[in-house]
């Protein structure tokens, strides 16, 4: 390699490797940091100072009841809302490439919009959709109250299926368009129908897709916070710690930011094991 | 034949109802932020009637010494600044993991996509410690500074330019003495420009949405991103009712600006969006 190379690879790469380091491994860094100290203060009203205090935090974060129910919850809500969200994806991207339907640019096209929504403004307008006296679908809001402790969370759920369906239909679209033509030729002289041909060739030929928007539906919905935020102005069933995320920001808010730097590395340790370890194991299924 | 038929009529009946459910909330917000003085239940809740959404748009705009307008500009400034740069440094990152071999590429490859799996709002806090350490919390740069790195984006970049720069071409040039540098701005971008294009779009709608970091980074309401705004007002409504009416109208429009890169940008998402997946 000559030493021309060498400069033009450092200028490719340094640019960006400086603000990964200084906006996402440096912060990675000093939350675990600033998670190891607490506060110490000499006499009732003496000044606060910081010392180190080991694993203090870590072990009032294992012992705080509010935050492992609201990572229940989110985990929860992963299991069934997840498999209908990509479920729905992969039954819309393979009803568009059945070459049963016209217009399929125009579907693509709206089912992609919602994408275009942000998750505060989406909130926002479901939320009133779900409030009994706005609603203009009265006759659901008035025979069920969306907004109540046992629904509130479902209907959540469609907002964030509601945004991410069209995004996640693309991206397994994209994929089955990849796909060879070849391979459907070959399918249909073997006399295999519609079905067989979806089930037995396309779904696994997507499978990296699936993969990939599984797992970016996994830290999605550990991360879980503009909806509930936003839904705690129409539901008091939304409290300040619903989600892990909101227990991180409400906690940084008394404030307490050792806590809350303890919260946030066991969430993000967390969603790293939970999505690293789907990537692994769907890996070692043999897929690509 | 006629066996085909039923299937037909069924799938297009799916796709209509799939269309109903995507856009009447959509439609339902652009009538309601025609009402007048926000009462969304006045008259059909569903049709416009009396509408003013034009009377709406100027108390949008003139409310609070026109705050709104300056949270749409903030919004563009974090969100197409932060992008376009971004999407850059991707690239080139990408870029040069895809085409030179060198010592330490699949560590910083490796480490670059661990960040991808490292939720964005876990780095919210500490970067608010930080930023408030140096004194530069509660500022335009606090949100936009971090906003400029996307290791998807590497990622991205990474598979687009091993897919569509052939190393003949990158051979030719050499030989045709241009520089490294030189080839990648006047060759491998042309050659890559798809995949900037659908980088950049995912980069912006990243930002164009990303509540936690403003939400936690900013107290000067004249800082805020749109999105930000809208969330403070609403939560405002029950105190000053007549928020609700600039809510509605505001979501409203803060929706154009990102139609119209969709619209507009289109021919790019629809093929470039698989890409980062097929491998």
């Amino acid at each position: 390699m000559s030493k021309r190379h060498t400069r033009a690879i450092f200028f490719f790469i340094t640019p960006f490797g400086v603000l990964f380091a200084l906006f996402y491994l440096i912060p990675i860094l000093y939350a675990i940091w600033q998670s190891l100290y607490t506060v110490k203060r000499s006499g009732t009203f003496g000044p606060a100072e910081d010392v180190f205090g080991g694993l203090v935090q870590y072990r009032q974060v294992f012992s705080d009841g509010p935050f492992w129910q609201s990572v229940e919850r989110v985990l929860l809500f992963g299991a069934v809302q997840v498999p209908i969200m990509l479920g729905l994806a992969l039954f819309l991207a393979l009803l568009l490439d059945s070459g049963l339907v016209q217009g399929r640019r125009f579907f693509r096209l709206v089912y992609f919009l919602p994408y275009a929504v942000p998750g505060v403004v989406a909130a926002i307008m479901w939320g009133y959709l779900y409030s009994p006296n706005l609603s203009p679908f009265t006759a659901v809001t008035s025979n069920a109250d969306l907004l109540s402790p046992s629904l509130v969370l479902w209907a959540m759920a469609n907002v964030v299926t509601w945004v991410y369906v069209g995004y996640n239909m693309l991206i397994i679209y994209s994929a089955l368009l990849a796909v060879p033509t070849e391979i459907y030729e070959a399918a249909k002289i073997d006399g295999a129908g519609a079905f067989r041909t979806a089930w037995s060739i396309k779904i696994p030929m997507v499978m990296p897709a699936i993969v990939l928007t599984t797992v970016f539906s996994i830290i999605g919905t550990l991360q879980l916070l503009a909806e509930p935020q936003v839904f705690r102005s129409f539901s008091s069933a939304v409290s300040s710690t619903y989600t892990p995320n909101l227990t991180v920001l409400s906690t940084s808010g008394i404030p307490n930011f050792h806590l809350a730097a303890a919260f946030s590395v066991v969430l993000a340790l967390a969603t790293f094991v939970l999505s690293f370890s789907f990537l692994k194991l769907t890996q070692r299924k043999g897929v690509q | 034949m006629a066996a085909f038929k039923l299937p037909k009529y069924a799938a297009m009946l799916v796709m209509a109802v799939f269309t109903l459910y995507f856009l009447t909330p959509l439609w339902w917000l652009f009538v309601a932020s025609g009402k007048k003085d926000g009462q969304v239940t006045e008259g059909h809740s569903l049709w416009p009637d009396h509408f003013s959404l034009g009377r709406n748009l100027s108390d949008l705009f003139s409310y609070n010494d026109g705050v709104f307008l300056r949270w749409m500009a903030n919004s563009i400034g974090y969100t197409v600044g932060a992008a376009l740069i971004g999407t850059l440094l991707a690239g080139m990152c990408g870029y040069a993991l895809a085409k030179y071999v060198f010592r330490g590429r699949e560590l910083i490859f490796n480490i670059v996509l661990g960040g991808v799996l490292v939720p964005a709002t876990a780095l919210a806090l500490p970067l608010f410690l930080m930023f408030s350490k140096v004194e530069l919390a509660n500022t335009f740069w606090s949100v936009f500074l971090p906003s400029l790195v996307n290791p998807f984006g590497v990622y991205l970049g990474r598979i687009y330019a091993a897919a569509s720069v052939p190393d003949e071409i990158l051979e030719a040039a050499r030989i045709d003495g241009s520089g490294e540098v030189r080839s990648f701005f006047t060759l491998s971008v042309r050659l890559m420009a798809p995949a900037f294009v659908t980088i950049f779009l995912f980069h912006f709608v990243a930002v164009w949405n990303n509540f936690m970091l403003p939400l936690i980074m900013l107290g000067n309401e004249r800082l805020f991103p749109v999105t930000l705004g809208l969330y403070s007002w609403n939560t405002q409504v029950n105190q000053h009712p007549e928020l609700r009416a600039l809510v509605l109208v505001g979501a409203f429009v803060s929706l154009v600006p990102m139609v119209i890169a969709f619209l507009s940008l289109q021919r790019f998402w629809r093929s470039g969006l698989g890409t980062g997946s097929i491998k």
